[in-house]
């Protein structure tokens, strides 16, 4: 399945008109360009911080100080969300430990879930989840995986209401449980929806894209880069000429802009340990992005490889 | 879990190599010298078996009850199971073969080292690569001493040491404790393998090593003739 002509337009002219502004406005010199979250219209950076395997380092002391860098990368190159889960294992302690080394960050967006098939030990994982990073509240908690998701959807939007979450999600990961995604998306009112898309795995641009466009929910990319697969099978290939017209100097950046460029897309969370990684992953949102045009070609000249 | 045919060892895999590896470097730093006295331990339970002085079965899975003990709590418990969940549910069943060690050997004393032959020799080879091949692989693959592991400490050489002496052993309760040994070599050999780790093949090998000396130990016994 590719995106048609038609389908990327209705996902533009939707996800627009949602935001009342053009795309490629929401963008300032060197800083990453930025999109509207529907529900509130509050803008966010394109890219985010996925944290899975990268910051589960347990206790070390040197790897942890490793994170508080990448994060501190991040915050200083225009970033916001963090993305973690209490199945990602020591990853939220090392984030509260790397907040509080970097005085947290105003501008933090802290993205968390919720991920056990009990409804009611939910709750009380939240609020476990919330002392290991050490913030007031969360800015918005997804369902992990769908597990339990009818039960955790009551939960989050009953803490929605009261004012402890702000926003409300639900994910999944490598293209599964996409029919129940949807079915949720239309029935649910949610904020947030996070699922895997990417330049070979664009199963998501037949109906969970138009759909977040059309329903008004703002769509988190996970595993941008096939957790390194991706990134590893394209080292040493030449990079095409036409990249540099994006401003894209490495495989990541393109593939990065691919995910991007999609309408639809509110932010994409790589995660990575490395300081030049991260920088270069928010330098993929501050350029030009590619057109509908440009994103067929960087798709077939990939899987081409 | 839904959809669960989709998923695949990377999919459970929550840490990197790098992580794997320094928390071993962390935790030999942290209990160093005691290295010293459970690679002692192990040789003393080789001469234990190659001498069996009276009462030697008995002290040999006292030993080796302690060191599962230890290594369940030490590192699966307290090191592990801060990057792996799934290790704090490990960490009991390691805790589970050091109670069925006890219980076989000092409390109903029914384990007896005397087996001698194919498997016995396989038996040995296990015991010494665990106790002093183990330690070398983290050289031999370009990592640092620091991160060896190490009989009693680390839990690979441990479970890959007690499935070579229990080729040596005979005993009624035998079959009650190889189930969780071998179950930790195919789990760590996954986990391994999954990193993309050369040295899964050791826990592989041992436990092919150790299936062929069982297997071969069951037909020598089905085709030697009854005793009177």
């Amino acid at each position: 399945m590719r995106t048609t002509r038609r389908t990327f337009v209705r996902a533009s002219l939707a996800t627009a008109a949602a935001a009342l502004l053009p795309i490629s406005l929401h963008t300032q010199e060197g800083s990453p360009a930025r999109r509207l979250i529907p529900s509130t219209r509050e803008a966010m950076p394109i890219v985010g911080l996925g944290t899975w395997i990268t910051f589960n380092v347990g206790g070390d002391p040197v790897l942890r100080d490793e994170c508080a860098s990448v994060m501190a990368a991040f915050f200083e190159a225009g970033g916001r969300m963090i993305d973690s889960s209490p199945m990602y294992g020591s990853s939220q302690p090392v984030i509260g430990y790397g907040l509080q080394k970097l005085g947290r960050p105003s501008t933090l967006f802290s993205a968390e879930k919720v991920w056990t098939s009990s409804a009611t030990a939910g709750p009380t994982q939240i609020e476990q989840s919330r002392r290991f990073w050490g913030v007031p509240r969360f800015d918005l908690v997804q369902v992990h995986n769908l597990l339990a998701w009818k039960e955790h959807l009551q939960t989050l939007f009953e803490m929605k209401a009261a004012g402890a979450v702000r926003y409300v999600g639900i994910t999944t990961s490598e293209g599964r449980r996409h029919d129940l995604l949807e079915q949720i998306m239309r029935n649910e009112p949610i904020d947030f929806v996070q699922f895997s898309y990417n330049v070979v795995d664009r199963e998501a641009e037949k109906r969970l894209l138009p759909l977040a466009s059309e329903r008004g929910i703002a769509v988190i990319v996970n595993r941008p880069f096939r957790q390194g697969a991706l990134t590893h099978r394209l080292k040493g290939e030449p990079l095409p000429e036409w990249a540099a017209e994006l401003g894209g100097s490495s495989w990541s950046q393109l593939i990065l802009k691919f995910i991007l460029s999609h309408p639809a897309v509110t932010v994409a969370i790589p995660a990575t340990t490395r300081v030049d990684h991260v920088r270069e992953n928010l330098r993929a949102a501050a350029g030009p992005m590619p057109d509908l045009a440009m994103r067929e070609r960087i798709s077939a000249y990939v899987q081409a490889l | 879990m839904s959809e669960w045919w989709t998923y695949r060892p990377e999919d459970f895999l929550l840490f990197s190599p790098r992580v794997y590896w320094r928390m071993f470097e962390l935790h030999n730093a942290a209990l160093w010298p005691l290295q010293v006295l459970t690679f002692a331990a192990g040789l003393i339970i080789i001469l234990l078996v190659a001498w069996r002085p009276r009462s030697s079965a008995r002290w040999l899975a006292l030993l080796l009850a302690i060191l599962w003990i230890f290594v369940g709590w030490s590192f699966l418990w307290n090191r592990y199971a801060a990057i792996n969940w799934a290790a704090a549910y490990v960490a009991p069943a390691f805790a589970v073969e050091g109670v069925l060690l006890l219980v076989s050997g000092p409390l109903l004393d029914g384990l007896a080292f005397d087996r001698r032959g194919l498997a016995g020799w396989i038996g040995y080879f296990i015991l010494a690569f665990a106790l002093a091949g183990q330690p070398l692989l983290a050289p031999l693959q370009g990592r640092d001493w620091a991160s060896s592991e190490v009989f009693g400490i680390a839990p690979d050489p441990t479970a890959i040491a007690t499935l070579g002496l229990l080729l040596l052993a005979r005993g009624r309760l035998l079959p009650l404790l190889l189930p969780i040994p071998v179950l930790w070599c195919l789990l760590s050999g996954i986990t391994l393998r999954t990193m993309g780790e050369p040295q899964a093949w050791a826990l592989h090998a041992a436990l092919a090593l150790a299936a062929a000396a069982c297997i071969w130990t069951i037909i020598r016994q089905r085709g030697s003739p009854p005793t009177a």
